[in-house]
């Protein structure tokens, strides 16, 4: 059997932990630098705040109907997390953290045991020692765990926020009622070719036959139907290293000026060569994307992104830097006010298996270098130690206007307890 | 033909564990008697911290539980996943505050029983939104 457990609105849930007095009150979490709204408490959602939607926009709603707005704290979400992951393994080994709020589980050999009954003492568990509340889905597959904890989040006064899909008859139910649109790992392009052949739902999916589904949806439609199916085909993944690192950013002023941008980039890719270093690994290729404010209509409106392929794998930051900058000024153009410029890297491998280049190889002082920048910067403090490319001034200021503390990863933070 | 293969293995430091280095220099002469002896180091953490995952810290203002050695300024230690018996003292959240009190639970209600001659009992009632949310295992104090 395996289980999906997530966090009911993670993220305002954490900041509900730590401020009780904002229970059963519209609460909005805001995206980094204060963007748009990447988490709703339910009663944000019954007043019609979607997912995704500009700060800025519907700032007159939010006054309107008192909703609290909260910067995201991924230091203290983190950290729940982190707690939450720890508790679930109490239950079971098998343990796949599938994203901050979300986690598979397996239970082998427990055939004897009520996994329902398991269920409801996980959530109890996470519930009193954190005080997050989450939904489990139980089921014999991952994709049918995943329906399993729609229906619970869906109906929590008839299941507790546990339900399982363990019988013949649950599993037609429970697949009738899904919507195409909804069923894991089905885009917006493929549900409208479904739909488009009159399937609408997860069952009417699973009556297609296998081989229209495996030419017209590849074999990753198969592998879903199959597990749709009862059969489970989806196996706990292992952590691996990232497929892709990216560092991305909205300016907090618009920026024209391609020095300044070359600065940006720059310090971009130095952040993901740091993270491509701390997981021991090189990348192969790097993206560079530039664009403006979509949102500011009477500005003239420009984006490009060019994909660099670098020589030899790296994870220096003078060599992504320089390559990150040449992409970036294939792609510059001047006269354009620009509010946004990220660096992706891509073709992740680890540091091990590096392959050595027959003619050009990257400048073997640089792992020493890189090193030591490393641990300098970890005793004296991040980022103090940067490429000449990089403004020695400038700290990323991201705009957090309602942050609040972290109140589990830093002493002065803690909550205040009146005596 | 079998041909040669020749195959490098890169040693993957990817999970360096640091051990103590628990032995003294033997060309000096004897070795230290107390080698055979080494044990762990306290650990505060350890002592203070029975279930990490239900832990968490608070730092404490006022002076209701003066008597009892709580003072303004100390750390509190809250284990999250004990339970409200025996009198316990707990953080909770009474209307709108974290406050620390003993905790009362009687038939007809909960009580909320300070550590300060010149205070009184508070009783909790419905009207009072009422959490109690950890109970304290430790106080931290800083003494100079």
């Amino acid at each position: 059997m395996f289980a999906l457990v997530d966090g009911n609105n993670f993220y305002a849930s954490c900041e509900r932990v730590f401020n009780p007095a904002l229970n059963n009150k519209p609460l909005v979490v805001l995206s980094n630098n204060d963007g748009c709204v990447i988490a709703r408490s339910n009663e944000a959602k019954l007043l019609g705040i979607p997912m995704g939607a500009p700060a800025f926009e519907y700032q007159k709603l939010f006054d309107q109907n008192n909703v609290v707005v909260k910067s995201s704290n991924y230091a203290l979400y983190g950290d729940m997390s982190n707690r939450m992951v720890n508790i679930l393994r109490q239950f079971t080994p098998d343990l796949e953290v599938y994203s901050i709020d979300e986690s598979f589980l397996q239970f082998k050999g427990f055939e004897l045991f009520d996994l329902n009954k398991i269920g409801l003492e996980m959530r109890g568990r996470i519930l009193k020692w954190i005080g997050i509340p989450v939904s489990i889905g139980l089921a014999e597959t991952k994709a049918l765990a995943k329906i399993a904890n729609k229906i619970a989040k869906k109906f929590p006064e008839h299941t507790n926020s546990v339900y399982s899909i363990d019988t013949e008859e649950k599993r037609i139910k429970a697949l009738n009622w899904t919507e195409i649109s909804d069923v894991w790992g089905i885009g917006r392009r493929i549900s409208k070719k479904l739909q488009a052949i009159g399937v609408h739902n997860a069952y009417q999916f699973t009556q297609l036959p296998d081989e229209f589904v495996r030419t017209q949806f590849s074999v990753v439609g198969l592998r879903l139907k199959n597990e749709l199916e009862g059969k489970s085909v989806l196996q706990l993944e292992e952590i691996q290293p990232k497929k892709n690192i990216a560092t991305t950013r909205s300016f907090d002023k618009m920026i024209s000026d391609l020095s300044e941008l070359k600065e940006r980039v720059s310090t971009y890719s130095s952040m993901c060569a740091e993270k491509l270093r701390r997981q021991n690994s090189h990348c192969n290729h790097l993206m560079v994307f530039i664009h403006t404010n979509p949102f500011r209509e009477d500005l003239p409106q420009y984006s490009r992104n060019i994909i660099v392929k670098l020589p030899y794998p790296s994870n220096s930051s003078i060599t992504l830097s320089q390559y990150a900058t040449k992409g970036l000024e294939a792609i510059f153009k001047e006269g354009f006010a620009y509010k946004k410029a990220g660096v992706i890297v891509g073709g992740i491998t680890p540091s091990k298996d590096y392959q050595i280049n027959l003619f050009t190889n990257e400048n073997p002082n640089h792992k020493e270098l890189m090193a030591t920048i490393d641990r300098l910067n970890k005793k004296i403090g991040s980022k103090k130690l940067k490429l000449a490319s990089q403004d020695p001034v400038r700290t990323w200021k991201m705009r957090r206007e309602k942050l609040s503390p972290n109140y589990t990863t830093d002493i002065n933070d803690v909550i205040k307890v009146k005596a | 033909m079998k041909s040669e293969v020749l195959e490098f293995f890169i040693p993957d430091d990817s999970n360096i564990i640091e051990i103590p280095l628990a032995s003294s220099s033997i060309s000096a002469g004897f070795p230290s008697p107390a080698d055979d002896f080494q044990e762990d180091k306290i650990s505060l953490d350890k002592y203070v911290v029975k279930n990490k995952d239900a832990t968490f810290y608070a730092s404490l203002k006022g002076t209701s539980m003066i008597d009892t050695g709580f003072d303004e300024g100390d750390i509190l230690v809250i284990d999250r996943s004990l339970e409200p018996t025996d009198n316990k003292i707990a953080v909770c959240f009474v209307d709108g505050d974290f406050t620390v009190k003993r905790v009362k639970v009687t038939t007809d209600g909960a009580w909320l029983l300070p550590y300060n001659k010149d205070l009184k009992p508070i009783k909790i009632t419905e009207e009072n939104t009422f959490i109690i949310w950890g109970i304290v295992t430790y106080i931290v104090k800083k003494v100079i």
